[in-house]
């Protein structure tokens, strides 16, 4: 057991779902050819003025209610001046002393305990451009695509102890923000980063340790790797009798090290002053309310009504809301299938499954809610069997196209052909003498084998419930 | 046709009664701006090619007989207002070779009346300053007197409106450089209220203080050019909603009965004798037509010039970091951005400008933002107050301009806090937000024209012009000798 317990502090950044950018009309779309998505204003040419988009604010306010902060009802923005080329302004429009959001909390569940994370503040800026660096001919080349692409920055109080809650407390972000509609949190495209704050003191220590920043952590599993490293650095550092230096670091991946960037000496001085351009706002309760009343349903409100009217079992309900890809997929698909229950199962037993096994991709389904329904529908309705049900969600998975086609192309729907049913049935009794008996002396278990074997030889041409009555009777007789 | 101080509305009359047509009347200006601005040095870039073009299209629409105000009429644009595709330097070796992309909504409005761009007139560099000595293109001189300064920043408009190379020129003004150079040059301009004019396109030097504005040969053609820039722009979220009436309306009314204000702080010492009489000399004009002279003061006055450097630096320091040699204009060397940039801004630079990016840069370092800046702001607070108390008893205040006429080039350069001094009387309008017109009031035994200003409440422009006006009836200008 180590002497010593880590505290932590998160740094997000959150780009919004605006269609356009910040202070401009440019599309905030990811990608682009390069400087494709950029105009006079975010590129910063002289002259060029910013005017805020008001959808930003809205979102930013939403994130705010989202995390139960309260909201300023006098908010301004600062520049944070700094010369670096991927911002073309040499500032950033950001803020400073009054964020739109101040003093809120997140509820996390880490390794079965629940405990409630403090937010120290959320406030809107916007985002830098791209530098991409040629290292064969020697240049840098930079991409305005991204500059004023609205992000929030939502800073925690140290309140993390391990790098499970910090996990926990990031996945718990991405779902609220993807709900609300902020945000889509995909780490991959940098639409939502993380920087964390670490510092280690020793066990029953009032005062924290001197703290480094862990930045460029590009994934849950960077981040929870790059905390593991850091606190095995700083303990080391402690337990040779040196001390941690205030410092940013940078994460590794292939290596599996943190390595310095800055240290606390070369910070820059940031010079923030209130922006002139961009008059400060105040918001009413009206407008404050309007917003609140515009936020869609909460993942926990989500479980608790997929428990409630639909009578889906609460963990599966978490399965299904905490990802919102599926929580999509199976909204639409209730609403052509209102058999909420048995979709619920399907897709946990049967589509999860495959794409954990990496069969299937939910960002590359290449069926819908809708089709995946129909499916669960005539497997319900008896008119295609359980094994058959599996080769067409198979061919979906591979090919697309919908159950109907697949069924009719492949001719996999059960037929209620009586005749080929007494055909198959009265073979196997005939052939298998010896499991009559048993069945007969009163050995219930030897039905399954009659079942079993019917339902081999008749790949799904009968329903079940048909196969069962008429072994039933035959066997009765 | 004579262009010796004809002013917009004659030129009007001779377009629409196709006295003269809109290229003879250009190709005119073109004539003189040659014979002259080699001594005058008033402009950095002269659209000939461009303003002939406009000037066909511009005939086009009198042929018509849909010719507005505007139609037609040669005008000078400072060369901080953007145009797209055509150079914009703002005097600076930074801007050398910068061609904007887009029109500043300013020009947006005038080419929707189908005005003619004579050319860019010179200014101090990026605005910072008041002699026009500080541009690194064209060092202009006063049209009175060759050896002395036109003022500034927008001593090129100034000085090209006085000396008849354009009937009237847009400046810019952050603490007297629309007032100031037309104080020095005779001439008459007008800073409007903040939030008027749409500054999008405008080169930022202090935005909470910038606004542009029109230099012309007597008042009502500055509310003929105020008619057509002013508005609310979706491109500036400074600019205001305020309602824009028609800036001609009160132009001619009887000013019996208003009230001026002459807070003494602004005739103290340190204000020339000469200026002091010409301005009190208009004061008695104006009491002779029924205005009401009110005596009152401004202490505040004495905090102005630290406040309004304070914040204009801090600003600028802000908005000038974007020339970095990175994107656009001037390129140094360097092997890394920080000694590549290093390099462009040392040398892409001006002194003055450098100075005033590291005296910005200073007022706002942490740990002496507090003692600084925010102290600057405090004071903008105080000094907004006491002209809303002047206000209470006053419809108008009158001011000198500057302090002294024009002087002597060079005479000045050694020490800068007392050319920052020179600002006095005009930097608090612009902290304040206020409205406030320049016009001639007197001249100097050597002939220096001397300005007065009239300062009004915010948006009301049309009784500062009315006041001006009024005064301008009953005044006869000497033109420069050029």
């Amino acid at each position: 057991m180590s002497a010593y317990f880590p505290t932590m502090g998160l740094e997000i950044h959150a780009e919004l779902l605006t269609k356009s950018k910040v202070f401009c009309t440019c599309s905030a779309e990811f990608g682009g050819t390069p400087n494709s998505r950029c105009c006079p204003v975010c590129s910063g040419l002289p002259g060029t003025l910013p005017v805020l988009n008001q959808k930003a604010v809205e979102y930013i306010i939403k994130a705010g209610y989202v995390m139960n902060c309260d909201i300023s009802r006098f908010t301004k923005w600062d520049r944070k001046n700094y010369f670096y080329p991927d911002l073309p302004k040499a500032y950033q429009i950001s803020q400073m002393p009054r964020p739109v959001c101040l003093s809120g909390t997140v509820n996390i569940n880490a390794g079965g305990e629940d405990k409630i994370i403090r937010i120290n503040r959320i406030h809107l800026e916007e985002d830098a451009g791209k530098l991409v660096h040629d290292d064969v001919n020697r240049v840098s080349l930079a991409d305005y695509n991204r500059c004023g692409v609205p992000l929030i920055e939502i800073v925690t109080e140290p309140d993390f102890h391990s790098a499970d809650e910090v996990i926990a407390f990031i996945e718990k972000i991405k779902l609220l923000l993807q709900y609300a509609g902020i945000c889509d949190c995909k780490m991959e495209q940098g639409s939502i980063r993380c920087d964390v704050n670490i510092s280690i003191a020793p066990k029953g220590s009032d005062e924290l340790g001197t703290r480094t920043e862990l930045k460029n952590l590009n994934s849950l599993k960077a981040i929870a790797r790059a905390i593991e490293v850091e606190i095995e650095r700083q303990e080391e550092l402690l337990e040779n009798g040196e001390r941690v230096i205030q410092q940013t670091r940078r994460f590794n991946e292939q290596l599996g090290e943190t390595t310095a960037m800055r240290s606390k000496e070369d910070a820059h001085d940031y010079r923030y002053f209130p922006d002139p351009d961009i008059p400060p706002i105040i918001f009413t309760e009206e407008e404050l309310e309007e917003i609140k009343s515009s936020i869609p349903e909460l993942p926990e409100q989500r479980v608790a009504r997929y428990v409630d009217e639909y009578g889906i079992k609460k963990a599966d309900a978490d399965i299904i809301v905490g990802d919102k890809r599926v929580c999509d997929f199976f909204d639409a698909a209730i609403t052509v299938y209102n058999n909420p229950k048995a979709i619920a199962n399907y897709i946990i037993g049967e589509l999860m499954r495959r794409i954990n096994l990496g069969e299937a991709d939910m960002d590359a389904l290449k069926f819908g809610g809708a089709e995946f329904a129909q499916l669960v529908e005539y497997m319900q309705t008896d008119k295609i069997s359980q094994a058959n049900a599996k080769t067409i969600l198979r061919e979906m998975i591979e090919n697309g196209g919908t159950p109907k086609e697949i069924a009719d192309r492949d001719d996999l729907w059960i037929k209620e052909d009586n005749d080929l049913l007494a055909k198959v049935v009265d073979e196997i009794i005939a052939n298998n003498p010896k499991p009559v008996e048993q069945y007969k002396n009163g050995d219930q278990k030897v039905f399954g084998f009659f079942m079993g074997q019917a339902n081999k030889a008749l790949k799904g041409a009968a329903s079940p419930k048909a196969i069962q009555e008429y072994i039933r009777k035959k066997l009765s007789e | 046709m004579d262009l010796i101080r004809t002013r917009i509305r004659d030129l009007r009359k001779a377009l629409d009664s196709k006295e003269i047509s809109a290229v003879e009347l250009c190709g005119e200006y073109f004539k003189r701006i040659e014979a002259v601005d080699k001594d005058l040095l008033s402009y950095i870039t002269v659209t000939k090619d461009e303003a002939m073009r406009s000037a066909e299209n511009a005939q086009k629409l009198i042929d018509e007989g849909k010719s507005s105000a505007l139609t037609g009429i040669p005008l000078a644009i400072k060369d901080n207002i953007c145009i797209d595709g055509v150079r914009t330097t703002c005097a600076s070796r930074m801007l050398e070779n910068f061609i904007p992309p887009y029109n500043a909504t300013v020009i947006e409005k005038l080419n929707a009346q189908g005005y003619v761009l004579l050319g860019r007139t010179s200014m101090d560099e990026f605005a910072m300053g008041g002699s026009n000595q500080t541009s690194a293109f064209a060092k202009t001189k006063n049209p009175y007197d060759l050896e002395r300064v036109p003022g500034g920043s927008s001593g090129g408009s100034a000085a090209a409106v006085s000396a008849s190379l354009a009937p009237a020129a847009l400046g810019s003004d952050t603490g007297g450089s629309i007032r100031q150079p037309s104080s020095f040059c005779g001439v008459t301009g007008i800073k409007p209220t903040y939030g008027r004019v749409s500054r999008y396109g405008l080169v930022a030097f202090a935005s909470s203080l910038d606004q542009i504005g029109p230099i012309c040969n007597d008042t009502r053609d500055c509310a003929v050019i105020l008619n057509a820039i002013c508005g609310h722009d979706r491109h500036d979220a400074t600019s205001a909603k305020a309602e824009v009436p028609d800036f001609t309306e009160k132009l001619g009314q009887p000013i019996k009965g208003m009230k001026i204000a002459l807070p003494k702080e602004f005739y103290a010492e340190g204000v020339d004798e000469a200026v002091k009489d010409a301005v009190m000399n208009a004061a008695h004009e104006l009491e002779k037509q029924g205005a009401v002279l009110v005596e009152c003061s401004m202490p505040g006055l004495k905090y102005a010039i630290p406040a309004y450097y304070l914040i204009a630096c801090a600003e600028a320091a802000s908005n000038l970091s974007r020339f970095d040699g990175i994107k656009y204009g001037f390129r140094g060397e360097g092997r890394t951005f920080e000694e590549l940039i290093r390099d462009s801004r040392s040398r892409g630079f001006g002194e003055e400008v450098k100075r005033r990016i590291l005296l910005g840069n200073y007022a706002l370092s942490s740990g002496y933002y507090d003692a600084y800046y925010k102290k600057a702001l405090a004071l903008k607070q105080e000094i907004i107050r006491q002209y809303n108390r002047i206000f209470e008893q006053a419809d108008v205040i009158l001011t000198p301009t500057a302090p002294t006429p024009a002087y002597k080039i060079g005479s000045q350069d050694s020490d800068p806090v007392k050319m920052y001094q020179a600002d006095i009387c005009t930097v608090t309008v612009n902290i304040a937000k206020l409205p406030g017109v320049s016009t001639t009031c007197g001249y100097t035994e050597s002939g220096l024209p001397i300005g007065m200003s009239i300062i009004g409440k915010r948006f009301d422009e049309t009784t500062i012009l009315q006041c001006a006006d009024a005064f301008e009836q009953g005044f006869v200008p000497v033109a420069p000798k050029l």
